[in-house]
């Protein structure tokens, strides 16, 4: 098998000299006049070297090196590229798009075939680790002779990475060969390949076997399996595991089950790193292990399963003579093999200071079929998006059929309908389950954040999180993530006061900023909270007024002049920091969380600091509404904003007109008449009904005139066109196929809530 | 965007070019429109009434499942309402709001027809003499004894159906 060339260069005189030179050293070779065609003759066949030009037409050299990087059978392929210059930069540039090196024109042809980078120690290193991850995975999947076999020629490679060996084309060509028996391995992984193995074993040794080759030869006769000593030796194994492993998918058990197929073992776990159960990460690994394991396999073979993982972690690996005394007692728990993830076994665990009359080694491996995982599936964002219209689409023809069967006799069809509501609101609610993410995920991005903040600002920061288990739409937690960074900014570096005046004004030294989240009914509750100064009114009025916001002197309620920081272009810091201070933040908060339908409340008081909520919609796609009709039009409320529903009499009615408030149950509600509201100019029906709504504390009753029922809402948004709309948070397809607009419970509230103080202030 | 610049881009615009138009009538007066950026012609359907949006943007309609606004060019125009007729029409056109590709329905109270126009033949709308805010219209064309509006849909939309006088 001789190693196949590609040459890629749009001037045929150099494409010929390449030819001539290299299939007269015995190389296949394969010309391409530009970059493209490089690309698809790349794309056909897998390619042992690229020497490509940079200059050429349709594509060009960088781009060509960067498309081949990305072709699946060109993994690892060296490019070299030609250049006349001997620029630095332009070699820099090709080397970042994925050249292994470079030959300036004219080159010998000689020189090619030396240069091929047989001296590159990187792409040696390329190579070794290639073996060995084909060795690892080979092992994996039960191709063990391909394994074995592997290893052998990693082995031998890794002489040449130690500089023990040189790498010549001898090399070369015996590791070509050996990768083509191993795709035969794999293809027919119980033929007879004894005799080629040996063969090439033997061409590899020799091509190793420089100065001192003793071990490749001695490793190329001899069986993996029986490689080390026959003596079974007691070794005392050591091993801990980063902390972030089950998220790159490793699995201690694994490597424990390893160790127990090589002999007697005794696991000792020791967890004495696990933190107290209010900082425990549920995905993170806490435990080490310590297992000792009598074995007649050598160091090399317990090094060996711990291959994949060796770069992160730390082991220790020591060989016990009969006498030495027992391991020493650490705090243990029974190592337990059936744990199905880490949170199951983390859990029971509150305290680090288990009894050690747990301690029970394990000796026998479990049975594997116990140790099912919870399997998941990744599935790209977008798929989900779509499945999410699909049911959207569903929802509405169901309410449509819903709408046709109400009108028919047909019992049939009527139960035939609501089987389909009931399906269409249970896959509604799998639908958002699925997309659902803990806000912890937005969370951790912020400790970062804070570590960056302290640095910057100089000042100390504890950032504390809770209800990061709360669960919130992927979407809406995406978009939340560059609103809560300027929060986060913000409260660092305008909230919080130095250490100095902290001390002073008697505070720790210390800040903190807290990041909670909650669920409430239909809503999640963001809120950042510092200990910090607070906001000073003051200096909001002075720069409200300075900036034409509000008129000097005007009387204006607290809420509202803190609303004021939410205004474009507002910002209270005196200098423009790094951080934030640049007049811009709060506005694109605002931006932002309206654009999610949500809300932001800001209270502040002087001296202990600031809490900003964000109160966000569970979901942006489906929610829960009730259907009301006002004079012609139909609208829907939001389910989980609405308390009550009642019917008000007409002697109520005619007693309440004039007034903005009634009586309910003792307490006085104040009511929008939504007919006049929307000026609507028909006659109300006879009997009015009063929906309550709610945000949190504050209560309106909307007057309706008819209250039609439950209705699956799926939200449509509203154009641009309708932005000064404010009463409206969106619109929806009704059964029929007419549209229906969403009311924002939360701009109803308050309007509500001005109605009413300004009736006060009349009365 | 002032007056000027967009009447500068008004004559800028225009090319020897033939292009296919829609053209339509509002109040008497016959409207065309670019016929790339009409995405379908509707009959008049249920429409929900906006509370508290603008006269020009009053309503919105379900399109194909999506929601939609409908806007009126007469108000725009500052032309006498009308009533709707059995040849009204909603002409669903495709318009860069704010950077954002949108579909807008525009009442129209007759289509015509899908024909060639030049708008090489056509002139800025005159400073004075016209009865409609001259920065909506972005060219007049003569044809067949009567002339066609061009409407500035952008300029339209920008001033969210203001005219001046209004804003």
């Amino acid at each position: 098998m001789t190693a196949s060339i590609l040459t890629v260069d749009d001037s045929v005189s150099v494409r010929m000299t390449t030819r001539i030179a290299l299939t007269g050293a015995g190389y296949k070779v394969t010309e391409a006049v530009d970059g493209l065609d490089g690309l698809n003759k790349a794309r056909a066949t897998r390619f042992d070297l690229v020497v490509t030009d940079l200059n050429m037409p349709n594509m060009d050299g960088l781009r060509m090196i960067e498309e081949l990087r990305r072709l699946p059978n060109q993994i690892g392929v060296p490019i070299l590229f030609l250049t006349t210059e001997s620029d630095a930069t332009l070699k820099g540039r090709a080397k970042a798009a994925g050249a292994t090196g470079w030959l300036v024109k004219p080159f010998e042809p000689d020189q090619l075939i030396r240069e091929h980078r047989l001296d590159d120690r990187a792409l040696v290193d390329a190579v070794f680790r290639a073996l060995h991850t084909l060795k690892g995975s080979g092992a994996m999947f039960g191709f063990d002779r391909l394994a074995a076999f592997t290893h052998h020629c990693e082995t031998a490679f890794d002489r040449v990475r130690k500089g023990l060996a040189e790498a010549t084309p001898g090399l070369v060509s015996a590791v070509l060969e050996a990768r083509d028996h191993m795709r035969a391995l794999v293809e027919d992984p119980s033929g007879d390949h004894a005799a080629e193995e040996r063969y090439l074993l033997e061409r590899l040794e020799a091509a190793v076997s420089g100065a001192a080759a003793t071990s490749v030869a001695s490793i190329s006769e001899t069986p993996i399996k029986a490689a080390a000593s026959t003596m079974p030796t007691t070794w005392r194994i050591k091993f801990s595991l980063p902390e972030n492993s089950f998220v790159n998918g490793t699995n201690p058990l694994s490597f424990l089950d390893e160790l127990r197929a090589m002999g007697e073992c005794r696991v000792l776990l020791d967890k004495s790193a696990l933190p107290p159960l209010e900082k425990l990460e549920p995905t993170a690994l806490y435990f080490h292990w310590e297992v000792t394991l009598t074995t007649d396999r050598g160091r090399a073979d317990i090094e060996d399963v711990f291959l994949f993982v060796m770069d992160d972690m730390t082991l220790e690996i020591a060989a016990l003579s009969s006498d030495t005394p027992s391991v020493e007692v650490v705090p243990s728990v029974t190592e337990n093999a059936d744990m199905p993830t880490p949170v199951v076994t983390v859990a029971p665990l509150p305290e680090p200071s288990a009894p050690e009359a747990a301690t029970r080694p394990v000796t026998d491996a479990a049975d594997p079929k116990l140790r099912r995982k919870a399997e998941s599936v990744r599935v790209p964002a977008e798929r989900l998006d779509e499945l999410m219209d699909r049911v959207g689409e569903l929802v509405i023809v169901q309410s449509r059929l819903q709408q046709i069967a109400a009108n028919s006799a047909d019992i049939g069809l009527r139960t035939v309908s609501e089987e389909m509501e009931r399906l269409c609101s249970e896959l509604r609610v799998t639908m958002m389950v699925l997309r659902m993410v803990p806000v912890a995920t937005l969370f951790d991005r912020y400790r970062r954040l804070v570590h960056d903040l302290q640095r910057d600002t100089g000042k100390k920061i504890e950032l504390s999180t809770d209800g990061e288990s709360t669960e919130m739409d992927k979407t809406v937690i995406e978009r939340l993530a560059d609103p809560l960074v300027h929060l986060v900014r913000n409260a660092a570096d305008h909230g919080l006061e130095d250490g100095d005046a902290r001390r002073a004004s008697g505070k720790p030294e210390a800040g903190s900023i807290r990041l909670s989240a909650r669920q409430t009914g239909g809503e999640v509750i963001i809120s950042v909270t510092d200990d910090g100064r607070g906001i000073d009114r003051a200096r909001v009025r002075a720069k409200a007024e300075a900036a034409g916001l509000i008129q000097p002197g005007a009387t204006i309620a607290d809420q509202d002049l803190l609303q004021l920081i939410f205004q474009p272009g507002f910002s209270t810091a005196s200098s423009v920091t790094n951080l934030s201070g640049r007049g811009v933040g709060m506005d694109v908060v605002k931006k932002a969380i309206e654009s999610l339908h949500g809300s932001i409340d800001l209270t502040s008081r002087p001296g202990e600091g600031s809490t900003v909520s964000l109160r966000i919609p569970l979901t942006l796609a489906i929610i829960d509404g009730l259907l009301v009709r006002v004079g012609e039009g139909h609208y829907v409320i939001p389910l989980p904003a609405v308390e009550e529903c009642i019917e008000i009499s007409q002697e109520e009615d005619l007693r309440s007109r004039g007034r903005a408030f009634l009586s309910l149950r003792d307490t006085l509600v104040p009511f929008i008449r939504l007919r006049e509201l929307f000026a609507t100019g028909t006659k109300p029906d006879l009997y009015q009904k009063m929906v309550v709504v709610s945000t949190g504390e504050e209560r309106v009753g909307l007057i309706v005139d008819q209250i039609i029922g439950h209705h699956q809402t799926v939200i449509k948004s509203m154009s641009k066109l309708h932005d000064d709309v404010t009463t409206f948070s969106g619109a929806t397809i009704l059964g029929d196929g007419s549209v229906a607009l969403i009311l924002d419970v939360g701009n109803l509230v308050s309007l509500g809530q001005e109605q009413e103080a300004q009736l006060r202030a009349i009365a | 965007m002032s007056d000027l610049a967009l009447k500068t881009k008004a004559v800028h615009d225009t090319t020897a070019e033939k292009i296919e138009v829609l053209t339509f009538e509002i109040g008497g007066e016959t409207f065309a429109l670019e016929a790339a950026i009409v995405r379908e012609i509707l009959d008049l359907m249920p429409e929900a009434i906006v509370p508290g949006s603008r006269p020009f943007v009053n309503a919105v309609i379900n399109f194909r499942g999506k929601v939609i606004p409908l806007a009126d060019i007469r108000v725009a125009m500052g032309m006498p309402m009308t009533a709707t007729t059995i040849d009204s029409r909603i002409v669903v056109v495709e318009l860069d709001l704010d950077g954002t590709p949108s579909l807008v329905g525009l009442r129209a109270d007759r289509v015509n027809e899908v024909t060639s126009l030049s708008k090489a033949g056509g002139e800025p709308p005159p400073r004075v003499g016209l009865k409609w805010p001259p920065q909506f219209i972005e060219c007049l064309i003569h044809r067949e004894g009567t002339f066609v509006i061009f409407p500035d849909l952008e300029a339209i939309f920008a001033s969210k159906g203001h005219t001046r006088q209004q804003a």
